[in-house]
Parts: C-alpha cells; sequence; structure tokens
C-alpha cells in the first residue's frame, strides 16, 4: 500500500512539474500575430528571416506565419482566424477588398515564374515562350513525349498556371481527361500539394511544370531536384506578392494595429532590404525583389508597367475605398 | 532505394540528442505535453465510462460497445477538420480561442483517444470473472469500492488503456496538423516537423527526427512496462 501511495503521489508531482514547467516558459506576454501565407514565401525560409527581423525591430509582437497555400490562407483569414494575408493572386485578392475582408493591401515584393522540365526537354519547349511552350507540351502529352504536373491546389501559383492555358487557348477540363497513346494514365497530373512537393513530384516524373523562381532555385541548390529551366519569365510570368490587413469591421481577433505594424515594417526601407538581400549569399541572386524599392528608383520602367498592368486594382496598390486610416503608406 | 537518407537520419539523429539541440528538445516536450494533457484529459473522461458500460446491464450496451470500439478507428484528418470547424473564428466555439494553440491539440487528441481509453478499459474488465465483482459485492463493498476494486484488479488492462491512447496521441498527425497549423515556436510537434521537413525535402532531418520520435515513445513503454513489473513482484510477494 505504501509503495502505491508514493508511485501517486510521484505521479501527481510530475503532473504539477510539468504544468509548471509549462507555465513558466509560456511565450513572453506578446501580442500574437498571425499571418495566413502563401507557400512558396514560406518554404524558402524568407518568412522565418522576416519574422526574425521584425521582431528585433518590434519585441511587443510575435509574428506566426502559417503557410498554406494562397487559397486556403485567404479562407482562413475570412474565417477571421488570421489577422493578415501575404500572398500572390491579384484575382483573388481583389476579390478579398471587394467582399469587404481586407483593408490596405500593399504590393510588396515581385518575381517571375518560369517553367521547369527534364534536362533531356522530349517536347523540345526550350527558349519558346511560355505559352507558345504549353501549346507545345499539350500537342506532345497525349503523345507520350510530355508530362505536365500542376500545383492543383488553388494557390497564386495555380491561379497562374490556369491563366496562362486559357491564354493559350486551351481548355483544361479537355486536357485532364486525356491518356497517353496506348496507355491509361493521363499526362496532366495534379498535385494538390506545395511547390516544394510538386517540384520533387516533376522530377520524379520528369515531368514539365511552373514553379517560381525563388522555389526554383532552393530546390536546385540542395540537390532535390534535377530539372532545368525551359522557359524563361516575361511578362506574362509575372508574379507578385501583396500584403492585405484583415478589416477590423469583420475581424474580431483585434490586433488591426499589430497588423499596420507589420506592414508598414515590410513597405519600409527595413522590410524592402530584407527582400532586397535574401538568397544572394547562398544563390548568386535574390529570391525576391523589393517592389516599393524598385518603383520609387524607377529602374526598370517597362517591368514597372508589366507590374502595375498586372497587380494594380483601379490605378493603384488599393483604391481609396478599401484603405483605413493607411497614414503615409501610400507615400 | 538509397539508405542514405535513413544513415544520414541515424547520424542526424545522434547529434541532435547529444548536442541537446534547443529546437528538438522544444518539439519533444511539446509533443510530450499535448500527449500527456490529452491522455489525463481522455483517462479522466474515459475511465469511469469504461467502468460504468462494462459494469452496468442497459438497453443498446452492444450498441455502446461496437461504437466506442469502431470509433478507436477514427481517421484523425476528419476529426481534425471537423474540430477545425468549430473552433474556427467563424465556428461556434470560436470564442475559446482554441485554434492555432497547444490546448487546443490537446483537446483535440484528448477526443481522439477517448474512444480507446474507453474500449480498453471496458475489455479488460469484462475479462474479470463476474465472480470476482459479486464476490467484492457480497463483503459489503459500495457501488464506488466496488468499481475501485475492480480497477485495481483490471489495472494491466488499464494501464495498457492509458499507454496505447498516450502512443496514439504522441505518434498523430491529422489534429496537430488541422488545429495547430505547425506553427514554429508555438504549435509545432514532432510529427508535424516532419511532415514538414518532408514536404521540404529535408529528408535526412525528416528521418533524424522520426528516430528521436521512436526513441522517446520505446523508452517510456520500457519504463512503464518495468514499474508494472515491480508493482506485480510486489503483489505476488505479499501473497
Amino acid at each position: 500500500m505504501k509503495q502505491r501511495t508514493m508511485v501517486i503521489i510521484a505521479a501527481f508531482v510530475l503532473v504539477a512539474g510539468i504544468g509548471a514547467g509549462w507555465y513558466l516558459t509560456r511565450p513572453a506576454q506578446k501580442e500574437s500575430l498571425i499571418v495566413s501565407t502563401t507557400s512558396s514565401l514560406y518554404e524558402t525560409g524568407f518568412l522565418d528571416f522576416l519574422k526574425t527581423q521584425f521582431e528585433k525591430r518590434y519585441s511587443q509582437y510575435n509574428v506566426s506565419f502559417i503557410s498554406q497555400g494562397t487559397g486556403l490562407a485567404i479562407q482562413t483569414a475570412k474565417n477571421g482566424d488570421a489577422d493578415m494575408v501575404l500572398v500572390h493572386d491579384p484575382a483573388q485578392e481583389k476579390a478579398f477588398l471587394a467582399d469587404g475582408y481586407g483593408v490596405n493591401r500593399v504590393i510588396v515584393a515581385y518575381n517571375f515564374y518560369i517553367m521547369v522540365g527534364p534536362v533531356a526537354d522530349p517536347a523540345e519547349v526550350t527558349g519558346l515562350g511560355p505559352v507558345d511552350a504549353l501549346r507545345k507540351i499539350a500537342a506532345e502529352g497525349p503523345k507520350g513525349n510530355a508530362v505536365w504536373v500542376s500545383r492543383g491546389d488553388n494557390s497564386g501559383t495555380h491561379s497562374k498556371e490556369k491563366a496562362l492555358w486559357k491564354l493559350a487557348g486551351l481548355n483544361l477540363t479537355v486536357l485532364k481527361a486525356q491518356k497517353i497513346e496506348g496507355t491509361n494514365t493521363p499526362w496532366y497530373l495534379e498535385a494538390g500539394s506545395t511547390m516544394t512537393a510538386t517540384l520533387q513530384l516533376a522530377n520524379q516524373k520528369d515531368a514539365y511544370t511552373l514553379t517560381d523562381v525563388a522555389s526554383f532555385l532552393k530546390n536546385s541548390k540542395s540537390g532535390n531536384i534535377q530539372l532545368v529551366k525551359v522557359v524563361d519569365s516575361g511578362k506574362d510570368t509575372l508574379n507578385v506578392y501583396s500584403a492585405i490587413v484583415c478589416n477590423p469591421a469583420k475581424n474580431t481577433r483585434g490586433r488591426y494595429e499589430a497588423s499596420m505594424a507589420l506592414i508598414r515594417y515590410i513597405a519600409s526601407d527595413e522590410g524592402q532590404a530584407l527582400f532586397r538581400d535574401y538568397g544572394i549569399a547562398e544563390y548568386g541572386s535574390a529570391l525576391f525583389k523589393p517592389w516599393i524599392t524598385t518603383l520609387k528608383s524607377n529602374s526598370d520602367p517597362t517591368l514597372i508597367q508589366w507590374v502595375k498592368d498586372y497587380a494594380y486594382i483601379d490605378g493603384s496598390d488599393c483604391p481609396t475605398q478599401y484603405r483605413l486610416s493607411p497614414g503615409d503608406l501610400y507615400g | 532505394m538509397s539508405w542514405q537518407p535513413i544513415l544520414d537520419g541515424l547520424g542526424k539523429a545522434a547529434e541532435l540528442i547529444l548536442s541537446g539541440d534547443r529546437e528538438v528538445i522544444e518539439l519533444t516536450s511539446r509533443s510530450l505535453q499535448t500527449a500527456g494533457y490529452a491522455t489525463v484529459m481522455a483517462g479522466l473522461v474515459g475511465l469511469p465510462l469504461g467502468v460504468l458500460i462494462a459494469m452496468r446491464q442497459f438497453r443498446g450496451k452492444r450498441f455502446v460497445k461496437t461504437l466506442f470500439n469502431a470509433l478507436v478507428g477514427v481517421p484523425t484528418v476528419t476529426l481534425g477538420l471537423f474540430l477545425y470547424s468549430l473552433l474556427s473564428r467563424s465556428g461556434p466555439l470560436g470564442f475559446l480561442d482554441l485554434l492555432y494553440t497547444v490546448p487546443g491539440i490537446a483537446i483535440g487528441e484528448a477526443i481522439l483517444i477517448l474512444p480507446i481509453v474507453v474500449s480498453f478499459v471496458a475489455s479488460a474488465i469484462e475479462a474479470k470473472d463476474v465472480q470476482l465483482r459479486d464476490l467484492v459485492r457480497t463483503l459489503g463493498a459500495s457501488e464506488l469500492e466496488t468499481s475501485l476494486a475492480v480497477v485495481r484488479e483490471a489495472s494491466s488492462g488499464v494501464s495498457l488503456a492509458l499507454i496505447s491512447s498516450f502512443n496514439r496521441a504522441f505518434a498523430e498527425l491529422g489534429i496537430a496538423t488541422m488545429i495547430g497549423a505547425n506553427i514554429r515556436g508555438l504549435t509545432r510537434v514532432l510529427t508535424t516537423a516532419i511532415a514538414l521537413e518532408t514536404a521540404k525535402g529535408e529528408l535526412g532531418l525528416s528521418f533524424a527526427l522520426s528516430f528521436i520520435l521512436l526513441a522517446v515513445v520505446l523508452s517510456l513503454n520500457f519504463l512503464v512496462s518495468f514499474l508494472q513489473e515491480g508493482r506485480l513482484r510486489l503483489i505476488v510477494r505479499e501473497v
């Protein structure tokens, strides 16, 4: 009996100890900010970097980035479970603002999408423009000369891909149903996953896919994939990242001030410099380009016009009716 | 298949454990916390429930037992999704602010493992001879005392229930992902970290974390079984 009592007491002490330890080591009384984001910004490690730098500057905040893919990120924000979104799909962003869920949208960075494929390039698309390349792949697919892997997850990248197919005048429903000659396997595959997982699938299947430059560089460098770039960047393959604060009128989490602090930081010279420098040491070129810095310096008017044509809404980052006490956010 | 990632993983696991890597300790401790609290909660509710179901006769008893047995196998993603919609701000329990928190994961896992506790406890008690229960009752024990005596006799079955549910909670992925969202420094646990590193293509690190997870589960199970053995020997000696 004594033995058992001791065991029970020991158990209580253990549980109490764990509880106390947990209580004492919980994150300090910081304001917790939740940002739901696309997966490409996260998987390159950039967001961890941004978090460290932001919290150095504003130590009262604890930022949590939830990488979900654009579609889900926006849904999470609509559900009221996030304070801000960082995504790259202007069409979905416009709807987000128009439906009253977001305010103070700011375009923060850009890079390009590229198409990658097997070294052997069986469909012979190297050097073509994106639209021509897609048409060629669609022609070669049923013949067994090309496999295409799509994100298939409503992400920003997926939206871009769908837009390109549309530009090429091809009907995705038809393409998806096609099978490779003599087999029962489709040539158009849907990964339903993040960029890295999609690249790995494409690598495995020696397939072509659309990817953002940053994810490609990162995965190539680490030896995850042996795919090569086949179609270079241009106007049609622009990739533009924006941040949008959740509208406090609809979002009950009450972190509007914290979100504004973060968005101001990203738009500031210090924040923009993070984009400018990230990845240079490791990959030889920056993974993302700072938009606001580029706009101010006017170093590449053609590019600037492309971004404006693609990502501006009614002539600016954010139409005035969707702005909420922006202060000097829009210069 | 290349053995490289697995070998890498073994090496990395040893390195991480020996160097006392802070992030690994944080992940392990968080996994232990969520699973531990889940087991305590499920035990507090499931143990009495299992005893009740086993010892009472009531209409629909077989249905209830079958139901709990079936719920042992509930897919974690489905349960996670269901709880996510409940706990989201746009859901009925949003005001509890449990989404993306460790208590939220613990509660979700508790619900997951509750059927395990109930099923195992009920079976363990029913395996004990009915005469034992009647004997204790005829010796003048109250309802509560009878239940306690029966539980004590079925203690190995009860420990099995608790340990199995802890194992299940510790090693599950669906609920931690859906409710916790794998937030670094807040809700990331061993299983979600493994999934993330695999998705990132860091197979060596994935394997390392997997080995650590297995090591923790095995050590805990061995520890509990040694403690049990110790107690059994004591009882035998007393008799």
